[in-house]
């Protein structure tokens, strides 16, 4: 049994507490302004009891500025002027020749002092504790649930009596579930130093359902012995309820662990998926090669970066303005290509493959030379950025979670142009049936060119997403090949349901070998796994049937 | 393949000949020039120019074994530079043993990157490599084997096309990849360099140079002969059969996997042999020689010279790569669109490659079969 | 040597053919007779039924002409009998002792089963001489054709079936420069040099001018006797001017089988074509 510090300042905070929630469900009129500006300019001088007296009376005020003033105090930043007057500094930095001065009341500027003329108001722990408290239950009153949890974390590492007995009561007023488990851990957690044996039990109960690491590391110190060999915690049966607790909370941690990994799969399949569908209705639709497939992604990215030039202060804008701009940048490039050069090898793949590539190498060569060979950053907009915490094991990141999203819009999207539309019936026509298609009257040459222009497009779309992701420079597109490559020839050429689940099944498979076998080592076994696939499977997870696909 | 190209039947007896004839000019009269004539000499030839040119020779081997494959088997493969790496790999591993306790870290058995990761031992694959039959062994076995594992795994599931264009890829990239990381031993990003010497032979000297250059001619030489043999034979036709209608030629009675297979590891040992003649030359591999572009780069060498005749792939190689040398070093931003757009403009206007512009005299191979 | 064709017992050691034929003269006479048995066979591509329980026995000798409309399944039939396309159920067997479905493409010509496809299939890049010269019988491997040089008797009978085929004159000549009746006779004399048992022949005439049909019955007829020959065809002239028997295919399944006048006359029949 560990010992625990007693003292009369202890019981005087419960006192203050005590005395603090009384004020507070009274209601109080307001002190006038002249008292507690008396009161305030006195604190240079007061004695701790005096001081602890005005903290009581400024929080029973509610007077607007007290919690800038109590977080003023706590931080050291409150100071009494040679003339007495009591001031706020604005930042205490010992480098400033002076300080710029907020009066603590009415919060406006209160001109400048050097920091000689200037006497901190010194505070000793139990003041401390309870002005932390005061400003905890200011937290507590917020409307805001985000603020409320914050300020129960924030009192974890520092739990007393106090503070336990403000959690109690809140506990009894708060509405919101979350809040309220969040209070079940912070008392619990503060059980477990507690004397009685039923409420420590009782204690590790309740917090071998929680998730977060501290709780777990908390319950893991109940079992480690001291250095006299005995156990720190002294009853058997907690510690085997403990260990229950770990185990618990291991199993869930592992699950949620699971989860995220794969959600890291999904993320990073969309991302494949992404860069692959371009090339899918090229490849699969067209039976067309396209090797510069990489460079049009490529040149979506440099489309964000400049569109983001162009507006330096829309951030966010600029991203969502981009993905259009980059759709018909590349689009428009893939019309050219097919026009200019794949017109004219139709029929012929591995020559397909060969032209494509040379151009390719133009369009890097073009990008190094308008805007060098260097790297270019492109911002992530502000609502791009952060984490959304679903729970103490598993935090999802944004940007992540929009890539999915995105993707998954572009799929639909594309989807529906294919099925639903006239011009998609039509890209489909002459994709089985070229010289059908063009006896129904379906002038072929203008679909080509739309159906390269498409899937091009969608990698200059493709191309926005990465640049949120990765750098971007000549050689994007290159890194990004292969990957998409595989993609269409896993899921099956022609199918764009086969590249989805192609692309997510091959992002799931490398973000769970990632841990046993690292990243690079991760992503060859993938590729060899792939590589017997094929050559298990030749045509892919969903492979084209019928007569047409003996053509390929 | 859709739209009918007309093919050049193979190499005629008369461009055997011319081939070979200018390989042995280039045999003898390299040497006389690097060595005999003095530097002062407007005749003389810079031992950087010979080494260059041995590098020409390399590539051109390297061309017929895609050459091979391609033009008359049809199989477009995008991971010959993976075979040129690995042979060049293992004569890189003899010449690392070979600089002994020369290396910076002054180890008698270990290559200095060994030192430098605080390895304690050489791993067992490395064992041998002091010997240089075991490593000439080697460089031919090691492509051989990848080519027999990956052909046999390919081939007998008929993976064709594109498809097996872009596993090929992948297999060379996948390699890439692993060689890049430290933990495989082979000297990670950096590769191997800082070679001393070859059989005793002091790698610097100009000597040693020219006899460099002399057995790429004769591997050259050797490999375009050997090549040529097989196109001629039946089972040349038998390949090219394949090449025009895979299915009809197994409809015959011909296992076409078996074909395509043999004539897969024959081309990877040449790639080799080419990779492993290579690294002496210029004196350094590392991983990116595995890269994905490396292979395409042969694929358009193959296509420039004209594919379907081996001198045309050679002559494709050092044409491609002589201009190569010359843009970069006179106009570097220039040399990727020039290299783009003869890609663009072979395939769109010189399907036969050069060797379709040349008028030379259509005279078949030998037939065999017209009786006499 | 070569891997999986001693794996699969088909590289030189294995001679089908005098297996095939020690195997039919041990055979009870009453089970010997068919040179070709398809028993049962479906197929089916995507739900699809392409043969339903599709039945056909072939004598050996015998000239067999297949018709039927569009879709009855006449090539997928020829597709499972060379190895093409597997059966979901049935059976094939070439003789009483050759389980075809045992076998794939290269194995099952081995055996002694030709094919003439639809479309007329030559090596286009090749001369008409290399055309038939890899049609020829015997070394099929790698290494065997790396050595091979034509003997004697190689090449007269190349140059007796460039006689039959009529095209002396073009031997040198590639494919790719042939009309497309010239690729319907190289394509006929590649099949004659592989010198097989069964003939499947795919509507030899499509393309031919009536002189060459004419003489392409003559052909076939000529082959019967010696070989067993399966001819599918649309022509209904040349069918009536070859076949002793008919079958007629419909949705995968024979509807009518016997001589051209049976056939003609056949209720079922003229319903299907007539669509009565």
């Amino acid at each position: 049994m560990t010992a625990r510090p007693r003292g009369g300042w202890r019981r005087l905070t419960l006192l203050l507490v005590a005395a603090l929630l009384a004020t507070a469900v009274r209601a109080v009129a307001q002190a006038p302004d002249e008292e507690m500006r008396a009161a305030l300019d006195g604190l240079g001088e007061a004695g701790f009891a005096d001081k602890q007296a005005f903290a009581e009376r400024l929080v029973a005020s509610g007077h607007r500025s007290v919690r800038p003033l109590l977080e003023a105090w706590l931080d050291d930043r409150l100071y009494a002027r040679a003339d007495k007057r009591t001031v706020i500094v604005k930042a205490v930095d010992e480098r400033l020749a002076t300080y710029d001065l907020v009066d603590p009341l009415t919060l406006a500027d209160a001109g400048t002092g050097a920091p000689a003329e200037l006497t901190r108001i010194g505070t000793n722990n139990q003041l401390r504790r309870a002005l932390r408290t005061a400003l905890a239950r200011f937290s507590f009153a917020s409307p805001d649930k985000s603020v409320r949890l914050a300020a129960i974390r924030q009192m974890l590492p520092t739990l007393d009596a106090a503070t336990v007995e403000l959690l109690r009561h809140r506990a009894t007023a708060e509405t919101d579930a979350d809040v309220q488990f969040e209070i079940a851990t912070a008392i619990a957690l503060a059980a477990l130093d507690g004397d009685d044996v039923g409420a420590r039990r009782a204690a590790v109960g309740t917090l071998s359902s929680r998730l977060s690491s501290d709780v777990r590391n908390r319950l893991a110190a109940l079992l480690e012995k001291s250095d006299d060999g005995g156990y720190l915690e002294g009853d058997e049966e907690v510690r085997a309820a403990a260990a229950a607790a770990i185990a618990a909370i291991d199993g869930r941690r592992r699950i949620y662990e699971g989860i995220e990994t794969l959600f890291f799969g999904v993320s990073l399949g969309s991302v494949l998926v992404l860069v692959a569908i371009g090339l899918a209705i090229t490849f699969g639709v067209m039976g067309v090669i396209n090797m510069a497939h990489g460079e049009l992604m490529m040149l979506g990215a440099y489309t964000t970066y400049v569109v983001q030039t162009l507006l330096p202060e829309h951030v966010g804008a600029s991203v969502l303005v981009a993905v259009p701009a980059a759709f018909v940048v590349s689009g428009a490039v893939g019309v050219v290509i097919e026009r200019s050069i794949i017109r004219f090898l139709y029929g012929r793949p591995l020559e397909t493959l060969l032209a494509t590539f040379g151009v390719s190498l133009v369009l890097q060569q073009t990008v190094r030379s308008l805007f060098s060979a260097n790297n270019r950053a492109v911002e992530t907009p502000a609502w791009m950025s952060g984490a959304w915490q679903i729970n103490g094991a598993l935090a999802i990141t944004y940007n992540r979670l929009f890539i999915v999203i995105f993707t998954l819009g572009v799929f639909a999207l594309l989807l529906a142009v294919l099925k639903r539309t006239r011009v998609g019936l039509e890209i489909r026509a002459v994709s089985q049936n070229r010289a059908m298609a063009r006896a129904m009257g379906i002038r072929s040459e203008w679909v080509d060119a739309l159906t390269f222009g498409l899937g091009s497009g969608i990698a200059g779309v493709a191309g926005v997403a990465l640049s949120q992701l990765t750098n971007v420079g000549p050689n994007l597109g290159q890194a990004y090949i292969i990957d998409s490559f595989m993609v269409v020839v896993f899921g099956g050429v022609g199918n764009l349901w086969g590249t989805l689940i192609g692309g997510m099944s091959l992002g799931i498979v490398n973000k769970i070998l990632e841990p046993y076998a690292g990243a690079v080592l991760g992503k060859i076994l993938v590729l060899v796994g792939l590589i017997l696939f094929i050559q298990r499977r030749p045509r892919g997870l969903f492979p084209p049937t019928g007569r047409a696909a003996e053509g390929m | 393949m859709g739209a009918p190209l007309r093919l050049l039947p193979g190499d005629s007896r008369g461009a055997a000949a011319s081939f070979l004839g200018l390989l042995a000019i280039i045999a003898i009269t390299i040497p006389i020039l690097n060595l005999a004539v003095p530097a002062s000499s407007p005749l003389h030839v810079s031992t950087y120019a010979t080494a260059l040119i041995g590098k020409y020779l390399c590539y051109a081997m390297l061309a017929l074994a895609v050459d091979l494959v391609w033009g008359f088997c049809g199989i477009l493969s995008l991971g010959h530079a993976a075979f040129f790496a690995l042979g060049g790999y293992a004569m890189g591993m003899y010449l690392m043993r070979q600089i002994g306790p020369r290396g910076v870290y002054g180890h008698a058995v270990l290559p200095d990157f060994m030192v430098f990761l605080n390895w304690q031992e050489l791993p067992w694959f490395w064992y041998g490599f002091n010997h240089f039959p075991v490593a000439v062994v080697m460089m031919a076995l090691v492509p051989a084997l990848l080519a027999l594992v990956f052909g046999w795994l390919a081939f007998r599931s008929r993976v064709t096309g594109v498809y097996l264009s872009i596993i090929t890829q992948a297999l060379s990239y996948a390699l890439m990849l692993a060689f890049f990381r430290n933990d495989m031993g082979f000297g990670g990003n950096n590769g191997f360099t800082d070679f001393k010497d070859l059989l005793g032979y002091d790698l610097q000297r100009d000597g040693t140079r020219v006899v460099l250059l002399v057995c790429s001619a004769v591997a050259l030489g050797i490999s375009y002969l050997a090549c040529r043999a097989i196109v001629a034979s039946r089972a040349g036709r038998v390949v090219r059969a394949i090449r025009d209608a895979e299915s009809r030629t197994r409809f015959l009675g011909y296992r076409v996997e078996s074909f395509k297979l043999w004539i897969f590891v024959f081309s990877a040992v040449i790639a080799g042999v080419a990779g492993a003649l290579y690294v002496p030359q210029v004196g350094i591999i590392n991983p990116s020689e595995f890269a994905p572009i490396n292979s395409i780069e042969v694929v358009i060498w193959v296509a420039v010279g004209g594919r379907g005749t081996l001198h045309g792939a050679a002559l494709g190689a050092v044409l491609v790569n002589f201009t190569k040398t010359y843009f970069t070093g006179a106009l570097p931003e220039v040399w990727l669109y020039a290299l783009g757009t003869l890609f663009v403009l072979v395939t769109l206007f010189l399907p036969r490659g050069l060797m379709g512009i040349v008028p030379l005299r259509a005279a078949a191979l030998p037939e065999p079969v017209e009786a006499k | 040597m070569n891997t999986w064709t001693n794996a699969t017992g088909n590289g030189k050691a294995t001679d089908w053919r005098a297996l095939r034929e020690a195997a039919s003269r041990r055979a009870p006479p009453e089970l010997a007779g068919k040179i070709l048995y398809v028993e049962g066979v479906t197929v089916s591509f995507d739900g699809f039924k392409a043969l339903d329980h599709l039945s056909l026995y072939v004598d050996p000798g015998e000239l067999r002409c297949i018709i039927g409309p569009n879709g009855a399944g006449k090539t997928t039939m020829m597709d499972v009998i060379t190895g093409k396309t597997r059966p979901d159920v049935g059976s094939v067997w070439f003789g009483r002792s050759v389980d075809l479905l045992l076998l794939d493409e290269p194995a099952i010509a081995q055996v002694g089963i030709g094919r003439k496809f639809q479309k007329p299939t030559v090596f286009e890049q090749l001369t008409v001489v290399e055309n038939l010269e890899l049609s020829l019988p015997g070394a099929k491997t790698f290494w065997r054709t790396l050595l091979a040089r034509p003997t004697a008797a190689e090449r007269a009978r190349i140059d007796e079936t460039l006689e039959i085929i009529g095209l002396t004159g073009q031997r040198g000549l590639t494919g790719s420069v042939l009309s497309h009746g010239q690729k319907q006779w190289l394509e006929i004399g590649m099949l004659l040099m592989q010198g097989p048992e069964l003939l499947l022949v795919d509507e030899p005439v499509a393309g031919m001018t009536p002189q060459e049909t004419e003489r392409t019955a003559e052909l076939l007829l000529s082959l019967a006797g010696k070989h067993s020959v399966v001819v599918v065809e649309h022509d209904m002239e040349f069918v009536r001017s070859i076949a002793s028997r008919v079958t007629v295919l419909h949705e995968g399944r024979v509807l009518a089988e016997g001589d051209m006048d049976q056939v003609q006359n056949d209720p079922k029949v003229i319903e299907v074509y007539l669509g009565a």
